[in-house]
């Protein structure tokens, strides 16, 4: 299993109420459990499930995310900026791991 | 008469077209296309082809022009290009202690950006008179220096380290030797790049020089530059590597292929490397 990383993206300056794009990969196999070992074994299944992000402390999307997404998930959407905060990403594991990401954002 | 083909009509087309020219046909890939990394850094695409390397090719053109456009776009930005991941994992293994010697990378050789230039003029020969590839080099630092074990040629962790090397040299030329005491193994290259292998008796041009352009199955054939490798394939989901592409091609002619690290293939990636002198490296790109 590669080592789980992730990257954010957001836009260098935004004005209050702006909607902005906000990018986010991470780094992570998305074993579906479809596919065989060289034994002829299925490999367990192992992906990311459910990816949330939310600023200043209100939730902006939370996503399900099942057995045909790609590895290394790119995930964009819009979120609306009222004032500045801090986004926070959290991404859970099939395994039970979280992996989370933080990072401020100023309004102008 | 080069119209926006789509790939409907291209089978038609296809063999008309390489009638008319006489050649290598270029259907389909966007004639205005042009590789801008997050709109600053221009990467040369098209180059003029060297009749001493490539007689049969009236122009070289990197591979990234014969993908989708939704494929290329992920090239053009750092973020959404997923071999960038495996070009920071290769940076925390530059960085981290490895071997009995208990040193990084980073402690003889500073920061990754001393690697730059590398890429460009790799396989070459060292002055032990080997041919020698960037995976040679690696394994030899740290099986003769670090007191570490060598990688696998094809291991994530080998691909994750020339990533992280090849990176360092995008938007150079390409710009490999023949000449001199390259030059019997550039000999060698050629020579396999023109024979046929396998039950289905294709050789390396007979996809890539003589039906560039063309379609085999769903894949959009290309050159078959390596200016781009270590490539992210969509495909696999995963960066991979010249020998790795190597071994695919052949056993796609359905042979015994060579090993990945072989001095066959070594001699191959000279001669693949010197058809693409001119083109930018690429760093990691982004293939299908």
């Amino acid at each position: 299993m590669t080592d789980v990383r992730p990257r954010i993206r957001l836009p260098r300056s935004a004005s209050a109420g702006d909607s902005i794009t906000v990018k986010t990969l991470i780094s992570h196999d998305m074993e579906s459990g479809q596919r065989r070992n060289s034994n002829g074994d299925i490999i367990p299944r192992q992906i990311v499930n459910r990816f949330t992000c939310e600023y200043a402390g209100v939730l902006v999307i939370d996503m399900e995310l099942h057995g045909a997404i790609s590895a290394n998930p790119y995930i964009e959407f819009e979120a609306v900026v009222p004032a500045s905060g801090d986004f926070v990403f959290t991404w859970y594991d099939d395994n039970g791991e979280v992996y989370t990401a933080t990072e401020s954002f100023t309004v102008s | 008469m080069m119209q926006h083909l789509n790939a409907g009509r291209l089978v038609t087309m296809a063999a008309a077209g390489l009638a008319l020219m006489g050649g290598v046909a270029l259907a389909d890939p966007d004639p205005t296309a042009e590789l801008v990394i997050e709109g600053e850094l221009h990467l040369t695409t098209r180059a003029p082809s060297n009749p001493a390397i490539t007689p049969n090719l009236p122009t070289l053109y990197s591979g990234w022009l014969f993908r989708d456009p939704t494929t290329r776009e992920m090239q053009m930005d750092d973020f959404e290009n997923p071999g960038l991941l495996a070009v920071e994992a290769g940076a925390a293994a530059w960085a981290t202690p490895e071997g009995t010697g208990g040193q990084s990378c980073a402690d003889c050789h500073g920061d990754p950006e001393s690697m730059e230039g590398l890429r460009a003029v790799l396989p070459r020969v060292n002055e032990h008179g080997q041919l020698w590839s960037m995976e040679n080099y690696i394994n030899n630092c740290r099986t003769e220096r670090m007191g570490a074990e060598a990688l696998g040629w094809n291991s994530r962790e080998m691909r994750e380290m020339t990533a992280l090397i090849s990176f360092q040299s995008r938007g150079m030329p390409v710009n490999v030797a023949i000449d001199g005491p390259a030059a019997p193994f550039w000999e060698q290259g050629r020579e396999m790049y023109y024979t046929r292998f396998g039950q289905l008796e294709m050789s390396c041009a007979t996809c890539h020089e003589e039906s560039a352009g063309q379609y085999i199955r769903s894949d959009h054939l290309s050159q078959g530059q390596i200016n781009g490798f270590p490539t992210y394939r969509l495909k696999d989901q995963a960066i991979v590597g010249i020998h790795g592409r190597f071994v695919g091609c052949i056993r796609d002619t359905r042979a015994e292929t060579f090993r990945a690290g072989s001095d066959e293939f070594r001699a191959l990636e000279l001669y693949v490397a010197s058809r693409g002198n001119g083109l930018s490296v690429e760093g990691v790109s982004v293939r299908h």
